[in-house]
């Protein structure tokens, strides 16, 4: 029942601006998620929604009540935190029942709450510990229990995950999943830097890079339709092989002549304006395959392979040693040092940048009002 | 590797010999003077506390009977009794009659006084002096003497000291200065540094550096200033000059510097996550402040209040400045500085009242030492 609407949410320190402007629309109950390098302003933005930080300007509302100024714990909002922030010197129920003492509820109803969340979380049994005598993944169960009693409309997470180790993180991240969906209700914004995280909890993806939203869409969206270079970089491991280009036929599908003026048909509309431009072309490493026939993308010697066992990564040398091609093989796959490799894709999988780092495909629309 | 092994071992054993030797320079005198307190005054001058516990040889002098109460018997006037008459009987290694030579002979020889007098002192104290000659005078033969006394341990000089001497007096007025002077500074110095640490408000910068600034400010300085504000301000108010009341707001105000200053660092290093966790979970500040910080804070807080604690406990310079010298407000360092002159001589009043001076520092120091070490933080955040 909360939806969270940002509009020109800025955020600067002096002179220093970190958030320029975040318009944002989120659905109640929607899995939202926050991803970006680091310095991105992701941290910040989420902060700012808490009410951890000021905003600078902009409007920020939540279940459509504007709450510039409203103070964190009146916003019906909860926050884990990477660190956990457990309340050390008090035990795990004791840290589950805090915001209820201080909001002076009845004791049998705290009681009825704690017991309840420590029940979805597996925590029964430790409600009379002290954090310290717990491991990293149960600390982290703690501070989400804390943030359940609350029964909060907007959940918020800052890189729950980031202290735990890989196996845990799996877990935890599972837990996670299957706390969403046992609250269907709850809005929930998750910051991480992790896009296996972003990739398997979201509904929606927001890529943040110095302080602007790339794009938003969700996890697939991004990964299939990268709006622009950064997302299409930053989505997928390993980052997607961008390589120079130019168009020589525009329209669609458009015919662009890349690394030593071989030529690829792309199945997307240019403007006839964009004949002869400077592109960048795009192919996920895992969208290349060995060609079988004489219609390749490209060719080229294997430089190194990375053999990972269930897939292999492999670079190829295609005449631009600052660009080698990365291609992601199966792991049965015999491939050489030194053998030459022909490599296609599927003509659906290819994507083209313009000088700007925009992707054509979402420019369709405004070429086509063109 | 063995090299390294041998390396490690050997700066580790420097570290332990070391701190031993500052362990035992630091208790060897506290011992020394808890011995002494607890020995017998005249043992105290005659052996050090260090053979306090095999018996102690001290010289004495003593004086026979006057010729009046010689005996006429063979021919020989004879005078026979025991030196100690009816104290204690003692040890008598050595006896002699001048005091040049207080041992020259042995206890149970028969000495040759000249003109075929002789003398025996025996062991026990029994003596027999022989004459051909009549004895004459009133005033008998000294003679001098090496007794050895067993050891003797005694409570009585903490009776001494206590009841008659007035330290007991001292003691409560010590205890009454300090523990109002180490609560007062703790109590607003923690509110001083939650906020100067986590509340955002103009100023506070400023506030800070002017707090620091404030640690190098001289006691000796301020000090005569401060009593004539505080007398001034009392008159207004009534007040007699000489106060408790005063010296704890000294105290209070010569403290809060540093106490500030380190609550400060301490509570500002508290991880930021959980006071906004606080916050987000409906805390105001006072109750973050009371609830998560000020346990949180708890080893500083007795850090400092041993810090306190012992300054204001050692303190003799505010406390004459502040206080009167009178029995109701003389505290144990004056009184121990009065003592020094009016009982200079008698080490088991001093060794005794400076043990009753040092005892509760001890006592603070170790009931609080585990708090210096002891991190109350492990398990809030990672690693921990």
């Amino acid at each position: 029942m909360a939806d969270v609407t940002l509009r020109q949410v800025k955020k600067s320190y002096g002179n220093l601006n970190i958030l320029h402007g975040i318009d944002l629309d989120i659905k109640s109950g929607e899995f939202i998620v926050f991803v970006g390098p680091s310095g991105c302003g992701k941290s910040t933005l989420l902060r700012s929604i808490a009410g951890l930080e000021e905003i600078t300007s902009g409007e920020l509302k939540i279940a459509g009540e504007v709450v510039n100024d409203v103070p964190p714990s009146k916003r019906g909002i909860a926050m884990v935190f990477q660190s956990y922030a457990l309340y050390p010197h008090m035990t795990v129920y004791d840290n589950m029942a805090f915001s209820m003492k201080i909001g002076k509820e009845n004791k049998a109803e705290i009681d009825r709450r704690v017991k309840q969340a420590a029940e979805i979380l597996q925590l029964t049994k430790y409600l009379d510990r002290l954090p310290k005598a717990m491991s990293g993944g149960q600390r982290q169960r703690v501070a989400i229990g804390r943030a359940i009693v609350r029964n909060p409309k907007v959940f918020l997470f800052d890189e729950p995950l980031s202290n735990l180790d890989a196996a845990l993180r799996v877990a935890t991240r599972i837990e996670i999943a299957k706390l969403k969906e046992s609250m269907p209700n709850t809005t929930m914004i998750y910051v991480t830097h992790d896009q296996v995280e972003a990739m398997t909890l979201a509904d929606r993806i927001v890529v943040l890079k110095e302080g602007h939203i790339e794009q938003v869409g969700t996890p697939m969206d991004l990964y299939k339709k990268p709006g622009n270079l950064f997302v299409a970089q930053f989505i997928g491991s390993p980052a997607m092989n961008i390589l120079p280009a130019t168009i020589d036929k525009t329209g669609n599908p458009t015919v662009v002549s890349h690394v030593g003026g071989r030529k690829a048909s792309v199945p997307i509309a240019t403007p006839a304006s964009a004949k002869g431009a400077a592109v960048s072309f795009g192919v996920r490493p895992e969208d290349l395959i060995i060609a079988s026939g004489t219609d390749y993308l490209f060719e080229g010697t294997v430089d190194y392979v990375e053999q990972l066992g269930e897939v292999q990564l492999v670079y190829v040398d295609i005449g631009r040693a600052d660009l080698p091609l990365v291609t992601k093989l199966p792991g049965n796959v015999e491939v050489k040092r030194g053998a030459t490799l022909r490599l296609s894709a599927d003509a659906n999988d290819l994507h083209i940048f313009d000088a700007d780092g925009h992707s054509f495909s979402l420019r369709q629309p405004e070429v086509k009002a063109a | 590797m063995a090299v390294a092994t041998g390396n490690s071992f050997a700066s580790r054993f420097g570290v332990h010999i070391a701190v031993l030797i500052f362990v035992a320079i630091w208790t060897i005198p506290t011992l020394g003077i808890l011995v002494s307190s607890l020995r017998d005054k005249d043992q105290i001058i005659a052996s050090g506390w260090w053979n306090s516990f095999s018996s102690s040889t001290q010289t004495e002098a003593g004086r026979l009977p006057a010729a009046s109460m010689q005996v006429e018997k063979d021919g020989k006037f004879v005078l026979q009794g025991n030196i100690f008459g009816n104290s204690p009987v003692r040890n008598i290694s050595a006896f002699g009659v001048k005091s040049a030579a207080p041992t020259q002979y042995p206890a149970g020889t028969s000495a040759d006084l000249g003109d075929g007098v002789t003398l025996q002192l025996n062991a026990d104290g029994s003596f027999i002096m022989q004459s051909p000659k009549a004895f004459e005078g009133d005033r008998g033969q000294r003679v001098y003497y090496a007794s050895s006394a067993p050891p003797k341990f005694t409570t009585d000089n903490y009776k001494t000291v206590l009841f008659s001497e007035g330290i007991g007096r001292s003691f409560m007025n010590s205890l009454t200065v300090t523990i109002p002077a180490t609560v007062i500074p703790i109590l607003i110095a923690a509110f001083a540094a939650y906020a100067l640490a986590w509340m955002r408000f103009p100023g506070r910068a400023l506030l800070i550096a002017v707090i620091i600034g404030l640690l190098v400010v001289p006691l000796q300085m301020s000090l005569i200033p401060l009593l004539k504000l505080y007398n001034g301000v009392g008159a207004f108010f009534g007040m007699p000059s000489k106060t408790y009341l005063g010296i704890w707001l000294a105290h209070t105000g010569f403290g809060l510097p540093f106490a500030i200053y380190l609550l400060r660092s301490y509570i500002a290093g508290l991880p930021r996550e959980i006071m906004e966790s606080a916050r987000i979970d409906g805390a105001s500040d006072f109750e973050i402040f009371v609830k998560i910080v000020l346990p949180l804070s708890f080893p500083v807080l007795a850090s400092f209040a041993i810090f306190q604690f012992l300054w204001v406990w050692n303190d003799l310079l505010v406390a004459m400045v502040f206080l009167g010298t009178e029995a109701d407000q003389i505290v144990l360092t004056a009184k121990l500085n009065a003592l020094l002159g009016s009982r200079g001589g008698d080490w088991e009043i001093l060794t005794t009242s400076a043990f009753v001076t040092i005892i509760v520092p001890l006592i603070v120091f170790f009931s609080l030492q585990r708090y210096f070490v002891r991190g109350l933080l492990a398990g809030s955040v990672k690693g921990g």
